[in-house]
């Protein structure tokens, strides 16, 4: 009963919890394991007395005076006392949760800071404001649960030792530090899309939910809305994008009965919004393509060659490239096409779309015997099964 | 916050002395931290005499050894320093960016221990 309470209040509140907390506290390690004792606590009190009635408030205020206690334990650190002083003051004054400001934007900010490594920023995003336990985090890396809390005590005792911020940058740092979290959110989508729905949460869900929290958060930036009608944009084809018989299905060949139409015009509102504040960017265009997907008659290829052209102005990697070269093929530009992808082999030789993507255009231009062996390679590399059985069934249409 | 900002660079990198180039940049060194005064407090700085005139100590079962060099080889070297108060990573993130090693070389950005 306590337990099932607890583990209610940590999976929805625990952002807003450790955002109050370090905003108080004002040290991101110490913020943590303030939350985990009184975690703790609470098992122990509600197990005896029940669950309070706001077990919000119980817990903001158990995880203050753990901290304090935590602060007295060291006081031989001077730095320390103002700390002491500052906290009991809080404490005293019976703070309600209901009525602290949402410091949950500061938070993320602190999480995907660009002096912390991307795969960092993801763990750190997912276990402070997704709630996932470190095990679930661990899982999504392949990682064992212990070296992925070894990543993240390092984390939070960077951000500790170095001062990074808990704060919104002002606007000079704006733009690239939204970009950053913006990307830390869409790589947890994609993370999601390539995994699948895992036992007792979804990575797609996850990021929308952030997306969603940031257009809460930070309202009127288009790259935000842009980002989250990215996110609706695609998951809204989610149900569309694997067969009946399990293979892997391009936009072009999807049943669109079973296209997500809410969540489409939703995506679609928010991207226009976005547009119509005039201040273009990478999201917005990815958003875009991703909108240019779903359009009545079909993808829109040369409009979509023409965006990636933009992307790739502002984001030069070769993905964005392997992508232009793609649409360019698909709107009729073979040559050019195959000749980007040329270009490419180096530097994508281990990325499986880019060898189903070359095999595809390969056989278009009728080189059959390298387009099989570009198969054979992107077989090699394909992990989801939906994706191999698509390409052997390209394979074997050709041979 | 105390930081510690280390400027790495290969010595072919950086503009030739004597050069118009060479003379930009230095005229950039001596405004930096003016320029830089609203975003941290510069408290000490100086530029280094070459890796070539390094000695390395150490001390084993109490004896000195003394190397002629640096302490690591690497392409980049230890060419200066500067000792910096801001109130946060963001801050000195925007001083360091502003150093002109930072375009041909690499700033490394210490938080200074306290105790």
């Amino acid at each position: 009963m306590a337990r099932a309470a607890l583990e209610d209040v940590l999976r929805h509140e625990r952002g807003r919890l450790l955002a109050a907390l370090v905003a108080r506290i004002g040290d991101f390690p110490r913020a943590e394991d303030a939350l985990q004792d009184a975690a703790a606590a609470a098992l122990v009190h509600w197990g005896r007395a029940g669950v309070p009635a706001n077990p919000l408030a119980w817990l903001l205020r158990a995880a203050l005076r753990k901290a304090i206690d935590s602060y007295r334990r060291d006081a031989s650190l001077t730095r320390h006392r103002d700390a002491v002083t500052v906290l009991a003051e809080e404490e005293a004054a019976d703070p309600d949760p209901q009525a602290i400001p949402d410091d949950r934007l500061r938070l993320i900010f602190t999480c995907c800071h660009p002096a912390l490594e991307e795969k960092t920023r993801i763990a750190l995003t997912l276990r402070s404001l997704c709630s996932l336990s470190t095990a679930e985090v661990a899982a999504v890396f392949l990682d064992a649960e212990p070296t992925l809390g070894q990543r993240l005590s390092r984390a939070r005792a960077k951000i500790a030792a170095a001062g990074i911020p808990f704060a919104v940058p002002g606007p000079e740092d704006l733009p690239e530090r939204l970009n950053s979290v913006l990307t830390t959110v869409y790589l947890i989508f994609t993370a999601g899309y390539a995994q699948g729905p895992r036992t007792g949460f979804d990575l797609c869900t996850e990021a929308i939910f952030l997306a969603r929290l940031l257009v809460t958060l930070a309202p009127d930036q288009p790259e935000v809305e842009a980002c989250l009608a990215l996110l609706l944009l695609t998951h809204a084809r989610a149900g569309a994008r694997i067969s009946a018989e399990g293979v892997s299905l391009p936009p072009r060949d999807q049943d669109r009965s079973r296209w997500n139409a809410a969540m489409l015009a939703e995506g679609q509102g928010l991207l226009d919004r976005a547009i119509a504040r005039r201040r273009p960017g990478p999201f917005q265009l990815k958003a875009a393509i991703a909108a240019l997907h779903s359009a009545d008659a079909g993808s829109d290829w040369p409009q979509i060659a023409a965006l990636y052209a933009r992307l790739l102005a502002i984001e030069p990697t070769p993905v964005i490239r392997l992508n232009h070269a793609v649409a360019l093929a698909e709107a009729g530009h073979l040559p050019v096409a195959l000749r980007i992808l040329a270009d490419l082999s180096e530097t994508l030789a281990d990325y499986q779309p880019y060898h189903a993507a070359r095999a595809e255009y390969l056989s278009r231009q009728g080189s059959h015997t390298e387009a099989l062996q570009a198969y054979d390679r992107a077989i090699a590399l394909a992990t989801a099964p939906a994706d191999q059985a698509f390409l052997q069934a390209r394979r074997a249409a050709l041979a | 916050m105390k930081y510690l900002l280390l400027l790495y660079a290969a010595p072919d990198a950086e503009p030739a002395y004597g050069t118009p180039e060479f003379e930009a940049m230095m005229g950039e060194y001596m405004t930096h931290s003016d320029r830089m005064k609203d975003v941290a407090t510069f408290i000490a700085g100086e530029g280094l005499q070459p890796v070539e005139t390094a000695t390395t100590l150490r001390k084993r079962q109490g004896k000195v050894e003394t190397m002629d060099g640096p302490f690591a080889e690497t392409r980049e070297h230890l060419g200066g320093f500067y000792l910096i108060d801001a109130p946060d990573l963001d801050a000195a993130m925007r001083y360091a960016a502003e150093i002109p090693a930072a375009r041909y070389g690499s700033v490394e950005i210490r938080p200074v221990m306290e105790y």
